[in-house]
């Protein structure tokens, strides 16, 4: 199988540690319906564990109760049930049941053991469920996403895992492995807990489920590359290239090759059409002054030396360049975005400034809830969503150059605009002083090694930029 | 000619006049004295119900994350009243002395509101917006911190969306865009990378 359209690639070795879902210690419990997926803390009483029945069954219909004595009345759509604190009898739509452990109430709340779910929940819901107890995963209806794998031998070796349904996992790396977690994706078992590969590279895939979370696990011998495509139906591993920030484009067999660059620049640039153009953004101006770094710093000043500087350096390495503003002017976000899509720029620079930190933070777009192109139009506000990839490649290459000049840097996602409204790989930087304060931020030295170090990074990745589709 | 008593009469009341308008004069300072201060105060709504163990995603500014705290505090029953006291619970933290993310004195939640399906709305004070540092990584890890926190402890919301003094505000200060909603997943994927 050979991965179609957009293609996310992770850069494993920048990749950072997964991050605790919940507290160690913390238990939960997992729904997943067709209406939503949630997840709720599980209470230990007495050696058994409890969930709440209101708030289970909220997210799922029209719900309500009522604490009368140690009577506890709840309504589910049409479906009355009637509790007795301290008792295990209950009745539902007219017919008695035993729970697993005895109800309890505590604040007008009521608590039903977990382990009694099974038989409840049916009774409210008039749908089938699936508990995976030990697990406390909780499947209502035909909700169950399956996963199948497919080993390409290569070179390079692929694992193509395919799930029914578009996941969202978490990924992270260590050594010897990569780790997808699944908390809000139905992902079950793909049938054996743990299946192993003819392969040297890609070695073996464990699935397992604990406390509300599924994981699936993939050996390898190599650092692996996940990309997405299918609409988030298939998840591809391949092994990373040795420098994956500063190689070349991947051949269209490894899944993460990218569209030919568009045509360098429009009639409006300001140099010559062969070279690929660079749209500097330097951040603020006019009345709208940034962040005040100090009593009488401002962002804006900061940005637009930083912005020169990066400008030189990019055109001793090929690039023209267009500074969206080269004075102090006002700009709208809006105009920034429309001045860099206007000019069909091949990458696109937002600078920033700020006081808190040291070094440098890296930031691709944190893209809306997604709204749909119309026809052959792009959604204003998620323009940047086929460039994001490529714009993603950019910020990993970015950090990896800033390391390398000891500026202390890490990459990130930000709701920071005009990041949705570029068609182009699109990237902002934010500069914060070094080890010798505020000063730095406006020293020569200091801007001119984080510029080289940005235009060095857009270099190395020249030819997979430009306005993608 | 003018008796005398009247002209006892008429300087007692000017003195009295004179005195009257010095004590105004005072009040009025020393009540403008005290309204910034009393203007300062996060209102904090009185909370019942029974204490529950939470995950507050709590920002750390020197590490540029969030990190995940457990914390105790009584939540009501419905979904909205527990939704605005996890909130205020982290804006607490956000307001102690020696905070690791620092909020304005200020800064308040005015309220939240679920919308089904899977939608909240969180509407802050002005204060929160104006008082807040300028800058990618602290504003984003404010709204973060927001979404995370409600997303995780109150079931079945999916998008957020944030608004200041009841009206969409273009960011949060300066940078942070609070125009679209965010998605929950997204923002989780986006935090884990």
């Amino acid at each position: 199988m050979c991965p179609t359209n957009k293609t996310l690639a992770l850069l494993l070795a920048a990749a950072t540690l997964l991050a605790a879902a919940t507290p160690a210690g913390e238990q939960q419990l997992s729904v997943y319906a067709p209406v939503a997926t949630y997840a709720l803390p599980v209470l230990e009483r007495s050696g058994h564990e409890y969930v709440g029945l209101l708030e289970l069954l909220e997210p799922l219909g029209r719900v309500s109760s009522e604490l009368a004595g140690s009577h506890w009345k709840i309504r589910y759509n049409a479906i009355d049930g009637e509790f007795v604190a301290g008792k295990r009898r209950c009745k539902i739509h007219g017919h008695d049941f035993d729970l697993t452990a005895p109800f309890q109430v505590e604040n007008s709340r009521g608590l039903v053991p977990v382990a009694s779910l099974t038989t409840l929940l049916p009774r409210f819901l008039g749908a089938p469920v699936n508990f995976h107890e030990s697990a406390r995963r909780l499947f209502v209806g035909d909700v169950a996403v399956e996963t199948s794998f497919q080993m390409e031998s290569g070179p390079p070796p692929r694992l193509v895992v395919n799930f029914s349904a578009p996941v969202n996992p978490t990924i992270a790396t260590e050594p010897g492995h990569l780790r997808m977690v699944f908390k809000h994706d139905a992902v079950v078992s793909p049938g054996s807990q743990s299946i192993s590969f003819d392969n040297k590279v890609i070695t073996q895939a464990s699935f397992s489920e604990n406390n509300g979370v599924a994981e699936l696990e993939v050996d390898a011998t190599t650092p692996l590359l996940a990309s997405f495509s299918n609409n988030g139906r298939t998840i591809t591993l391949a092994a990373a290239p040795t420098n994956a920030a500063n190689a070349p484009p991947p051949p269209a067999a490894a899944g993460t090759a990218n569209p030919p660059p568009a045509p360098a620049a429009s009639g409006n640039a300001p140099a010559s059409a062969r070279r690929p153009l660079a749209v500097v953004d330097p951040a603020h101006g006019g009345e709208e002054r940034g962040a005040a770094l100090s009593d009488t710093l401002a962002e804006k000043d900061v940005t637009l030396g930083f912005a020169r500087l990066l400008r030189h350096e990019l055109e001793g390495r090929g690039f023209a360049v267009l500074l969206l503003r080269d004075a102090d002017t006002t700009l709208t976000l809006d105009q920034r975005a429309e001045a860099a899509n206007r000019a069909r720029a091949a990458v696109y620079i937002s600078l920033h400034a700020v006081s808190q930190g040291t070094g440098a933070r890296v930031y691709t777009a944190l893209l809306p809830v997604e709204q749909p192109s119309q026809g052959t139009f792009h959604a204003w506000n998620s323009a940047q969503a086929g460039a994001l990839p490529v714009s993603r490649n950019l910020a990993a290459a970015f950090v990896a150059e800033l390391q390398k000049r000891q500026f202390p840097s890490h990459g990130s996602s930000a709701s920071l605009r005009p990041l949705n409204n570029l068609l182009m790989p699109a990237v902002a930087v934010e500069l914060a002083p070094g080890n010798n304060g505020i000063a730095e931020l406006t020293s020569a030295n200091y801007q001119d090694q984080a510029a080289a170090a940005i235009a060095d990074a857009v270099a190395s990745l020249r030819d997979r930029l430009g306005v993608q589709p | 000619m003018i008796p005398r008593h009247l002209l006892l009469g008429v300087a007692a009341m000017a003195v009295l006049v004179v005195a009257m308008g010095i004590y105004a004069g005072r009040m009025r300072q020393r009540a403008r004295e005290l309204a910034p201060q009393a203007e300062a105060l996060p209102v904090a709504a009185p909370a019942s119900g029974p204490t529950e163990t939470v995950t507050l995603y709590v920002a750390d500014d020197a590490a540029g994350a969030l990190r995940a705290q457990s914390a105790k505090i009584p939540l009501p029953g419905g979904r909205q009243q527990r939704a605005e006291e996890l909130l205020r619970a982290l804006l607490r933290i956000y307001q102690q002395p020696g905070a690791v993310h620092p909020l304005g004195p200020a800064a308040d939640l005015r309220s939240i509101y679920l919308i089904d399906p899977g939608a909240a709305v969180i509407d802050l004070n002005a204060a929160f917006a104006d008082q807040h540092r300028s800058g990618i990584l602290t504003e984003q890890l404010t709204v973060n911190s927001l979404v995370e926190t409600l997303a995780v402890n109150v079931p079945g919301i999916h998008r957020v969306n944030i608004l200041v003094e009841g009206k969409t505000r273009d960011t949060l200060a300066g940078h942070a865009d609070l125009t679209e909603w965010f998605d929950v997943a997204t923002m989780e994927q986006a935090g884990n990378q």
